[in-house]
């Protein structure tokens, strides 16, 4: 099925709205995409966490779907039993063979520190269930603090913007090319602004033969101080910047699905968040510099691992020329 | 003074015919009622003193014994998370752990009896860390007792293999809902190696029958949300209707016992009563010590005292009407505690045993007694002990406030 925006809108994606996320979040719009792509009924579980919270409030619940929220750093595991419960279900003929799909939401914290051996070992199992990392940079349910996806340089509420140190002080973790260590036999990053691609990875995702991961670029605009009608701006700069690019790796292979260029240099970026202003009011030139070597690395290294050759340095024309 | 009361033979029915003998240690016989109960999932992690269990279960995996999906997890969490999922999916779910695995699972034990989950565990009781020590206490089994869980306790190869079907009953309960530990003596039970009467597969599949839930994530249609977000304005209630089903599981724990009696020949109660009848000096304990403590009554009887024993079958919930009326002709009361209850008044099952008393109308008096800690050898000697200081008790009337540390080494001792 081609995916068409027309026919999307007419279509029931499972998750009501009235849930109490923020004006502005991401989170709800990636959970919508991720359901109305589905082909499978879907069995949703939740790491703990700002969806979670606000969407699941007894006697309330936003989802017309079946979920389960257990802890915080064990939604993999969740999905672990649930297939397997599955499975053996079918196995013992005690419930009709019907193709479901098992996706677990977890943030960032959930995903890259406090779930890591919980998701490692589901994904060493190979259970047939699908990650998706909603990836905020941060613990934004507790308010606002630093987690192992968090940049450089970022003010959080417990890597603050002082006078000695100026913001977080550590990069962030490649998480998308840890799980990609594993071997499973689909991993893509997607963004929050652009629905298609993010769709057909999920469809992607949900025919692949084993565990599939998806780390979703969602920006948030209470943790990243930025007005809640540019979600979708901000998710484009981190993309156009080459900070956050979209890519898939199919049974091993490479594949960038955009930018085709780094079009715009990080500092663009950086002003159009309120975690960063420290760094843009030119107090810590370094700092910036670092992320852009950071952001540089990273893209070169995904672009040699895509196949492509290096990118020319578009911005700075007058370096180049001096050959 | 003379014994009058006649000692019980072992073994209070004939086992029914159908039965077979076979010689296991008590965790293959746990591994033994697993592939009879042949659950839909079970998750474990290997740990000592468990992996008797688990290593078996997967024998039964590999040869095609069992249609269960064995999902060999990276951790305890994870067992137990594992099997809150499957659970949820309306599966049997079971896990098997000890000590420190415990421990690393605590998180778990309130969300799996919080969303009322009828997941199985059997805990192979060990000693928690630090220092380092695999060996068998239940320092572990006494650190659980306030998460919600059903908690049976045996004594044996057999006990291991007949609770770990009867739990499965209780649990699923309708009235229940809740899961349920089935504790096993770390190394006195689980490495033992004695005759158990296995029932034939039919049977055991007809008792324990299949789990069917009322709802679950695998439905057709379900809209189901487990693990849902409470306020101020539902969590009190729901935890009070947690509270409500662990204590209407009481009778259905005694009615499971009952049922498996009528199949087995082997009739367990909540609490196991030795030479109690005309007992005034008794000691309580729970689990493997039984025979030793046995032992120890014959041998106070033999030296003229009255003495008795009551062992703890059913730990959670604590069966305290029970127990208050077992020991209600009781003047000495001496409790066996293989655990310390680091601060508190009195070490754990003491305690329980004390509140149980409190409400009764002629209190005896108590004494507390530490053994067994750390696998620490139990010997009859310790017993005798124990007895010995009882009749103090009894002659005077008196009571120390702390308690006697069994087969502890004074200070300078070298170990033997």
């Amino acid at each position: 099925m081609t995916l068409k925006l027309r026919d999307l809108t007419l279509l029931d994606d499972g998750f009501e709205s009235g849930h109490g996320l923020c004006a502005g979040c991401s989170e709800s719009v990636i959970v919508r995409q991720v359901l109305l792509a589905l082909a499978n009924e879907p069995v949703v579980a939740l790491a703990t966490g700002c969806l979670e919270v606000s969407s699941t409030r007894f006697p309330d619940t936003a989802w017309k779907v079946p979920l389960i929220h257990s802890a915080f750093e064990n939604a993999a595991t969740s999905a672990s039993g649930i297939e397997a419960a599955y499975k053996a279900l079918i196995r013992k003929g005690r419930m009709a063979d019907r193709p479901m799909t098992f996706v677990v939401f977890g943030g960032d914290g959930a995903t890259y520190d406090i779930g890591f051996q919980w998701l490692s070992g589901a994904l060493e199992r190979g259970h047939k269930f699908m990650y998706i990392c909603l990836n905020n940079e941060g613990y934004m349910n507790t308010g606002i603090q630093r987690s192992g996806a968090t940049m450089l340089g970022a003010w959080t509420t417990t890597t603050p913007a002082g006078d000695l140190v100026p913001g977080k002080p550590q990069w962030r973790k490649d998480m998308t090319g840890i799980v990609a260590a594993h071997g499973i036999p689909y991993v893509a990053q997607a963004a929050v602004h652009h629905w298609k691609d993010l769709m057909t990875k999920v469809r992607k995702a949900e025919a692949a033969e084993g565990p599939s991961f998806l780390n979703v670029f969602a920006p948030c605009d209470r943790g990243w101080r930025y007005e809640p009608e540019d979600t979708m701006a901000v998710s484009r700069l981190a993309v156009e910047t080459a900070l956050w690019p979209l890519y898939e790796i199919v049974d091993g292979e490479y594949k960038l699905n955009g930018p085709r260029h780094k079009s715009k240099p990080i500092t663009d970026y950086l002003a159009s968040q309120g975690r960063f202003r420290h760094l843009m009011r030119d107090r810590e030139p370094g700092v910036i510099e670092d992320i852009q070597a950071n952001v540089d690395r990273e893209w070169a290294r995904l672009r040699a691992r895509c196949g492509l050759e290096p990118e020319v340095v578009k911005e700075a024309p007058v370096a180049a020329s001096a050959d | 003074m003379v014994d009058t009361q006649e000692r019980p033979a072992s073994g209070d029915m004939a086992a029914p015919a159908t039965s077979t003998a076979i010689a296991v240690n008590g965790g293959e016989a746990v591994a033994y009622a697993l592939r009879q109960i042949e659950p839909e999932v079970v998750a474990a992690y290997p740990i000592t003193p468990q992996t008797l269990i688990i290593e078996k279960f997967a024998e039964y995996c590999a040869d095609g014994l069992v249609r269960t999906e064995y999902i060999n997890v990276e951790s305890e969490h994870a067992a137990l998370s594992a099997c809150v999922g499957a659970s949820a999916a309306g599966a049997r779910a079971i896990t098997a752990t000890a000590g420190p695995g415990l421990a690393l699972m605590f998180e778990m034990l309130g969300v799996a009896s919080g969303m009322r989950l009828p997941i199985v565990m059997h805990l192979c009781t060990r000693a928690l860390s630090a220092p380092l020590n695999i060996l068998g206490d239940h320092s572990d089994a006494m650190a659980m007792r306030e998460t919600g869980w059903v908690m049976l306790s045996g004594s044996s190869p057999q006990e291991a293999y007949d609770l770990a079907l009867v739990a499965q009953t209780i649990a699923e309960h309708p009235d229940v809902m809740l899961p349920c530990a089935n504790l096993v003596d770390g190394f006195m039970v689980t490495h033992a190696v004695e005759r158990v009467d296995v029932l034939p597969d039919d049977v055991v599949r007809e008792f324990v029958g299949e789990y069917e839930p009322e709802t679950s994530l695998l439905a057709e249609g379900s809209t189901a949300t487990y693990g849902a977000l409470d306020f101020r304005d539902y969590y009190f209630e729901h935890r009070r209707q947690q509270e409500a089903a662990l204590y209407r599981s009481q009778p259905v724990v005694e009615e499971a016992l009952k049922r498996f009696g009528e199949i087995s020949g082997r009739s367990h109660k909540i609490i196991e009563p030795y030479m109690m009848d005309d007992a005034e000096v008794v000691l309580v304990l729970m689990g493997s010590a039984e025979g030793q403590v046995h032992a120890a009554v014959d041998a106070a009887r033999d030296a003229g005292l009255k003495a008795g024993a009551l062992r703890i079958r059913l730990l959670r919930p604590f069966p305290t009407e029970a127990v208050a009326e077992a020991l209600s002709g009781a003047r000495v009361i001496g409790v066996l505690d293989r655990a310390i209850g680091f601060g508190s008044v009195d070490n754990p099952l003491l305690s329980d045993v004390k509140s149980a008393l409190w409400d009764q109308s002629a209190r005896p008096l108590t004494k507390g007694f530490v053994y067994g800690l750390g696998g620490r050898v139990v010997t009859l000697g310790q017993f005798n002990q124990a007895f010995d200081e009882l009749r103090t008790v009894l002659e005077t009337g008196e009571t120390p406030g702390d308690p006697t540390y069994l087969g502890l080494r004074e200070d300078g001792e070298v170990p033997a």
